[in-house]
């Protein structure tokens, strides 16, 4: 299983909804504050092409948003 | 067959539902997402029996009291149109079709957009509608924030701490923020306000490089990777068809209700920020979905008597 990445800014309110969302259903996350490593906000944009938390990184697969379903739909892959 | 569908589940839709579901009508729920921009808020502290709570923890009360009830829900859709026939609506989605007897608006606000040329391709490429949110990646980059209120004055404060250099534009000549956050702004050496500006195109290839101005009678270009967009919000509106004809919205393209919530179509309800309410504020947005649910039942308890 490929670990699950979440890309996230300490002041973002839909990171920590998406955070909560994982955390409910037990999952684990490597939580990336963006704001603190440039590196890993470069990989992030390298990634997906976007400029905007949260993202979350799923077996490869890059969502943009807490867009919930397709969240949902990803995870059951894992 | 629903009784009642209620279209956006933030504090209006949520409180009609919780009411409509203790009701026992049949009742479904379509949203985009939970919480509404109520989510999205900072810190709360006007919503009683909270002294202290913040946007995401009260979506999650209000999401835990919904999902308590025994109704369907649809989260994650869209609703793209509403048509009334015969007394039935047929709820429209990017999905599927609902029917309904009565149908409660309560789809809240959208950020409002400037409508320039580069403003879709370069969404989540450098333009960002949420400051709070996005403003860490742009540390150390010139940015510009468009806008002249409150939320315009946050981001550059945000910002000023964050960027190398902020462009405040401003459409208009004074700011209609607060006083105390105009200063701020106007203490930091790192902001450039610009008043009576036009912001006219967003440029770049891949990501945000430039953006071109309209300022005294010229066009200019400046140097910005990040564009934050704050200029208020707009009705989030659903195309509706009805023998009554359009549905009623006043020049701010709000819905227009009376005080029981009833829009100029009949069966058809509306609540919270979509609508004519002033204040737009949580606590008024859930008591209006309030009203709006013992509204519909109302209507749909005279529709069973025929």
């Amino acid at each position: 299983m490929s670990k699950i990445k979440v890309y996230s800014t300490p002041t973002c309110p839909w990171c920590y909804t998406l955070k909560d969302f994982l955390k409910e259903k037990n999952i684990k996350f490597e939580d990336i504050d963006v704001s603190k490593n440039q590196k890993k906000l470069e990989e992030m944009i390298m990634k997906s092409g976007q400029m905007g938390v949260p993202q979350i990184e799923i077996n490869g697969k890059i969502i943009v948003g807490f867009d919930k379903a397709a969240i949902e739909k990803e995870l059951e892959n894992v | 067959m629903y009784d009642l569908t209620i279209i956006g589940a933030g504090p209006a839709g949520i409180t009609a539902a919780v009411y409509a579901a203790r009701k026992k009508l049949k009742t479904l729920v379509i949203t985009k997402n939970i919480g509404g921009w109520a989510a999205t808020s900072g810190e709360i502290g006007n919503y009683p029996s909270y002294q202290f709570i913040t946007g995401p923890e009260l979506a999650k009360k209000f999401e835990e009291h919904l999902k308590s009830f025994d109704l369907d829900l649809r989260e994650g859709e869209e609703v793209i149109s509403i048509e009334k026939l015969n007394n039935i609506f047929k709820v429209k989605t990017k999905k599927d079709e609902y029917k309904s007897k009565a149908v409660i608006i309560a789809s809240g606000r959208i950020p409002r957009k400037l409508n320039i040329p580069g403003e879709e391709e370069f969404k989540n490429r450098g333009i960002t509608y949420c400051a709070t949110c996005d403003a860490p990646l742009f540390a150390g980059k010139n940015v510009a924030v468009i806008g002249g209120g409150n939320a315009a004055l946050d981001a550059a404060i945000q910002l000023i701490k964050i960027a190398k250099k902020v462009y405040l534009i401003n459409i208009n000549n004074t700011f209609q923020g607060e006083e105390i956050r105009l200063e701020k702004v106007q203490n930091s050496d790192r902001v450039e306000i610009l008043n009576s500006t036009e912001t006219k195109e967003i440029i770049g290839n891949v990501f945000v490089k430039k953006i071109k101005i309209f300022k005294d009678s010229e066009e200019k270009i400046l140097d910005a990777e990040g564009v934050f967009i704050e200029i208020g919000s707009t009705p989030s509106l659903i195309p509706v068809k009805a023998k009554e004809g359009e549905l009623e919205l006043n020049k701010n393209k709000e819905i227009v209700v009376n005080e029981h919530c009833e829009t100029n179509i009949k069966g058809l309800f509306a609540a919270g920020d979509v609508t004519t309410i002033p204040y737009k504020q949580i606590i008024v947005a859930a008591g209006h979905g309030c009203i709006a649910c013992l509204s519909a039942f109302e209507y749909l308890s005279k529709l069973k008597e025929g």
